[in-house]
């Protein structure tokens, strides 16, 4: 291992490091209330490397480590998604695990785990490495989402995300096999080069094996049918992991989902390829997420039918990708777009909606009446938030909205046709349920002596950075298009 | 670069955001910030009235500067002769608006400026935005601020909150099919500038139905937003429940929205296929016409004096799209073109004129509604005797909208009507039967119901739980007078304004 692999590995390493510090200071050091301060300080610091690592490496030329791990653009970009992540919600935990677990230090750690896992899904370019780094996502994932062990609900969440997790996996893996089987390698490069060589024979084997992949990676994504862990877990779960699976894990698996098909199985896009199987699994997310989303109570329910809905917007980018380089509208870049808004405006309604619960004990949406009068910072940006998942112009959403649909209109067949109106016709349907938490939050009355909630130092900023995020990439976003526009960039990608 | 038209636009949200610092105890600072602040707009647009060359015409004060490099999207505002009497309809009612509400809102005071302001600013920036997607932005950002104006401070009787998401929703739909209809746009033509796309010409390649296709998703877009009959039934809930001055900036500005997008984008950059749906398949006149007759006919069996002039809004918004459909049938006809350009003067003549009558009534209505807090018509009567100051004011409004030569609502009348007879006599002589029908309505139903007959001070004392009826007061008074000007001003003269909106309408036909 030379000198330069550690650098490009560097944001990777950070994070091991600071993982495995903040384990064994929260092991030796004794003193309760020191702990509960420089634990999750230390994890921030961590992330905060890990992500000035990252930023450093912008600019170098993609490069393959160690022979498993790509760093290119497309890579470091999902890391500044997966850091972000990590950072917000650590933010975001660190009130919220007062006085529900005596086990913090390990939480933290926990998620700096997972979001190692991430970075390291996103620079797979083997499918040994890429089935690694899944398999470490879930299981640190699968431990967070059970972490409150006397809550019945965590338990329950953990181990209906665990199942789900463990089958899909199994499934995902014979589909791996099978490439294996008909390529005879496990790098992606080699594999598409193959494919390619094998010709209409070996081709009809990759849509076979497509479809388990497609399983695996849906799962990862919450894309329906194989979202059904989604509401369950996502409403059980300690809630800032809640917001983690929302945004960190989800960005893993589009990472994952795009390199494997734009290097490996790109030669089966068209015909009976993945465009026509992600089309329909998008349709299906978007229209089965946005209606049942309109019945749930629970605001973390909603947002669960609702994260299904947004994989199904954020897929669209990915399948109407173009090979037009000197076009803005590419498809990809409208995938990416839509990640990095939806990184802050998700993030922003979880770390609203951790603040109530952190002040209330409730997640029940008709709680949140009169909140506006109660908690105005906490009511505004979850106004905002929830305004820019609705794709109100203006707001990050909107953008992330205005680039898939976009480059669905540009590629003009009747399949991109149907998924651009299917799109718009549900985002209708999604605003409905959205301003119905915005009706409660400004029309009702608060009930009765409820007073004033207290919001924490934390996250108030967390609130803060987030809604400024929103408003920001809505209203200036030339440099954010510009990013993810170079951030398209992969290695062996075949476009 | 002229940056009048920016500070126009923007400078209601720097009020946004002193507000937002001022503590929310502190309401007459607020009240008093937010009025003073609207001035400044007021002032600028009134400038902006005598500074245009008319002589001249077209697009002026105009700035232009990147915004989304990447997708060529420009900051690109300018205004003409249609744009500058709407701007300064949006700076005076908002002003009044305010004014009023000062008075009348006790309830959460700093939401209520705070989001007063937003909403003129998303105003502003539709009749400024020449890009596309500006004037998208701007479309639906106005969109936030009056969907919490009336369901926070409408009257629960009325059903706010499903006034509210129908309202928000009715426009939503229409709006992301514009959204595509836009993006279909630039991907043939490579620009979102709406002046570049007026010079095309031969939309989208000469493939006639994507043309189509895109006339409608805008069309239905602005005609929910006028609202054409049947994309009407959002507009009498939301009329109804919204506070007395979010009403009035709803029929006064918003209605016009559409209208104005009708006039700047559906037409000039789809004017075959608007022609097309004008004459040979008359889709356009007819719901126009529908929208005239059904809408006055409604407001004969209304008893809620609110809702009955939100649908008298229905019916006057008809009168602007008959205007403008004999406008798109005289399209490139040379011998029809006065009559085209005087039907494009009348329409957006009633555009204004509907803004200053119906922005009154629903003053008027708030008036009495502050008093009596019922809208029943069957409770009035005699009010005349009781309220004589107030009687004056109502009547020259309520003239003024039935159109009563002499006052501003004839003009824009008889200009519709003079243009489209010639250009589609039928229609148009079935468009004069709503104008007998409004005379029906405003005559038998308001005037005669709440201030004819004599007063039964049983019966108010029974109805209104012993309110006292005082005539109007100073800042209702403050309020009414100057549309009542404007009324009679533009209905003894009204070539200031006519003169506005010929220029635009001879650039429009290519004059």
């Amino acid at each position: 291992m030379t000198l330069e692999t550690f650098q490009l590995l560097s944001p990777e390493f950070i994070l091991l490091l600071a993982g495995l510090v903040v384990l064994c200071v929260d092991l030796i050091w004794r003193d309760e209330a020191q702990k509960r301060l420089w634990v999750p300080a230390l994890a921030l610091v961590g992330v905060g490397g890990a992500l000035l690592a990252t930023l450093l490496l912008w600019g170098t030329p993609p490069t393959i480590v160690l022979a498993m791990m790509a760093v290119d653009p497309f890579a470091l970009f999902f890391k500044i998604i997966a850091l972000g992540t990590v950072g917000l919600v650590l933010l975001a935990a660190v009130p919220y695990l007062q006085g529900r677990t005596p086990y913090r230090g390990e939480f933290y750690a926990l998620l700096l785990f997972a979001g190692l896992a991430i970075c390291l899904a996103s620079s797979a370019i083997n499918l040994i490495s890429l089935y690694l780094a899944m398999e470490f996502l879930s299981i640190t994932s699968y431990v967070l989402a059970g972490y409150l062990r006397g809550d019945l609900k965590s338990s329950e969440a953990g181990i209906k995300y665990f199942l789900y997790g463990a089958v899909t996996s199994a499934v995902m893996l014979y589909g791996m096999s099978l490439l294996y089987g008909a390529t005879g390698t496990t790098d992606l490069a080699q594999m598409a080069a193959a494919l390619k060589k094998g010709g209409g024979s070996l081709s009809w084997l990759a849509v076979v094996a497509l479809i388990p992949l497609l399983a695996g990676f849906g799962f990862k994504i919450v894309l329906a049918p194989f979202h059904q862990w989604a509401p369950d877990t996502y409403e059980g779960a300690p809630t800032p992991v809640t917001a983690f699976l929302s945004v960190g894990s989800k960005a893993a698996g589009f990472a994952i989902l795009m390199r494997v098909l734009l290097t490996a199985l790109a030669s089966v896009r068209w015909n009976i390829g993945w465009m026509t199987f992600l089309g329909a699994l998008s349709i299906i997310s978007m229209i089965l997420g946005n209606l049942i989303a309109l019945r749930q109570t629970d605001i973390k329910r909603m947002l669960a039918y609702s994260s299904i809905a947004q994989a199904g917007y954020i897929v669209i980018g990915f399948i109407c990708l173009t090979l037009e380089r000197d076009d803005a509208f590419l498809g990809i870049n409208g995938t990416l777009l839509y990640l990095f808004a939806y990184l802050f405006t998700n993030l922003a309604a979880f770390t609203a909606v951790i603040a109530f619960e952190n002040a209330t004990g409730s997640t029940t949406i008709s709680d949140y009446r009169g909140l506006v009068r109660r908690a105005p910072v906490v009511a505004g940006v979850l106004l905002i938030a929830l305004l820019s998942l609705a794709g109100v112009p203006g707001t990050a959403g909107f953008l992330g909205k205005l680039f898939v649909f976009g480059s669905a209109l540009q590629l003009g067949v009747p399949l991109t046709f149907t998924l651009a109106l299917v799109g718009i016709i549900t985002s209708v349907i999604a605003a409905f349920y959205y301003l119905n938490v915005v009706r409660y939050l400004f029309f009702e009355p608060a009930e009765e002596g409820a007073g004033s909630l207290a919001v924490p130092a934390g996250l108030r900023f967390g609130l803060a950075l987030t809604a400024i995020g929103i408003l920001v990439v809505g209203l200036y976003p030339q440099p954010f298009i510009r990013l993810t526009t170079d951030s398209i960039q992969m290695l062996a990608a075949i476009f | 670069m002229d940056y009048l038209l920016t500070l126009i636009t923007f400078l209601p949200l720097v009020g946004v955001l002193l507000i937002l610092l001022i503590p929310g105890e502190e309401e007459r600072t607020i009240k008093r910030l937010a009025i003073g602040l609207s001035f400044i707009p007021l002032l600028l647009s009134i400038y902006l009235w005598f500074a245009y060359d008319k002589g001249k015409g077209g697009i002026q004060f105009e700035a232009l500067s990147s915004w989304i490099p990447a997708i060529h999207v420009n900051y690109h505002v300018g205004a003409d002769g249609l744009s500058i009497p709407l701007i300064f309809l949006t700076a005076l009612l908002t002003t009044l608006g305010l004014i009023y509400s000062s008075y009348t809102i006790t309830r959460r005071v700093k939401e209520f400026f705070l989001l007063f302001l937003l909403l003129e600013t998303g105003m502003f920036g539709v009749f400024v935005s020449l890009d596309l997607v500006l004037f998208y932005v701007f479309w639906e950002i106005g969109l936030v601020p009056m969907y919490l104006l009336i369901g926070i401070w409408g009257q629960p009787k009325d059903r706010p909150q499903y006034s509210a998401i129908k309202f928000f929703l009715y426009t939503l739909v229409g709006s992301v099919g514009m959204l595509l209809a836009i993006l279909g746009l630039y991907f043939y033509h490579g620009t979102f500038d709406i002046l570049e796309l007026a010079e095309v010409g031969y939309l989208f390649n000469g493939i006639s139905w994507l043309a189509t296709l895109a006339f409608w998703a805008f069309f239905i877009a602005f005609a929910i937003k006028v609202p054409l009959w049947p994309f009407h039934t959002w507009l009498p809930d939301a009329h109804t429940a919204a506070p007395t001055a979010g009403s009035v900036i709803l029929a006064g500005i918003l209605l016009k929205l559409g209208a104005y997008g009708m006039m700047r984008i559906a037409l000039p950059i789809f004017p075959a296929q608007f022609k097309y749906f004008s004459t040979e398949v008359p889709i356009i006149p007819i719901l126009a016409l529908l929208s005239i007759v059904y809408g006055a006919l409604v407001c004969m069996a209304q008893w809620d004096l609110k809702r009955l002039i939100a649908y008298s809004s229905v019916s006057h918004m008809g009168y602007v799209m008959l205007g403008l459909a004999a406008t798109a049938a005289a399209w490139g006809v040379d011998r029809w073109k006065d009559a085209a350009a005087m039907a494009s003067n009348g329409a957006s003549l009633q555009m204004f004129n509907h803004g200053i009558i119906t922005g009154g009534l629903f003053f008027l209505v708030g008036v009495i509604y502050e008093r009596a807090h019922t809208r029943d018509l069957q409770n009035f009567g005699g009010l005349s005797k009781m309220t004589p100051y107030y009687y004056g004011i109502f009547m020259v409004t309520a003239l003024a909208s039935l159109g009563l030569p002499g006052l501003a609502g004839f003009w824009a009348e008889f200009f519709v009507f003079r243009g489209a007879f010639q250009i589609m006599p039928l229609f148009a002589a079935i468009g004069i039967l709503g104008v007998v029908v409004t005379a029906a309505y405003i005559l038998w139903k308001i005037v005669q119901s709440v201030f004819l007959g004599d007063f039964d001070a049983k019966k108010w004392e029974e109805v209104t739980h012993g309110a006292r009826l005082t005539d109007m007061l100073a800042f209702e008074k403050v309020t009414m007078w100057p549309l009542v000007l404007f009324m009679i001003g533009f209905g003894v003269y009204p070539t200031p304004i006519i003169e506005f909106f010929n220029s635009f309408a001879q650039k429009l036909l290519g004059g």
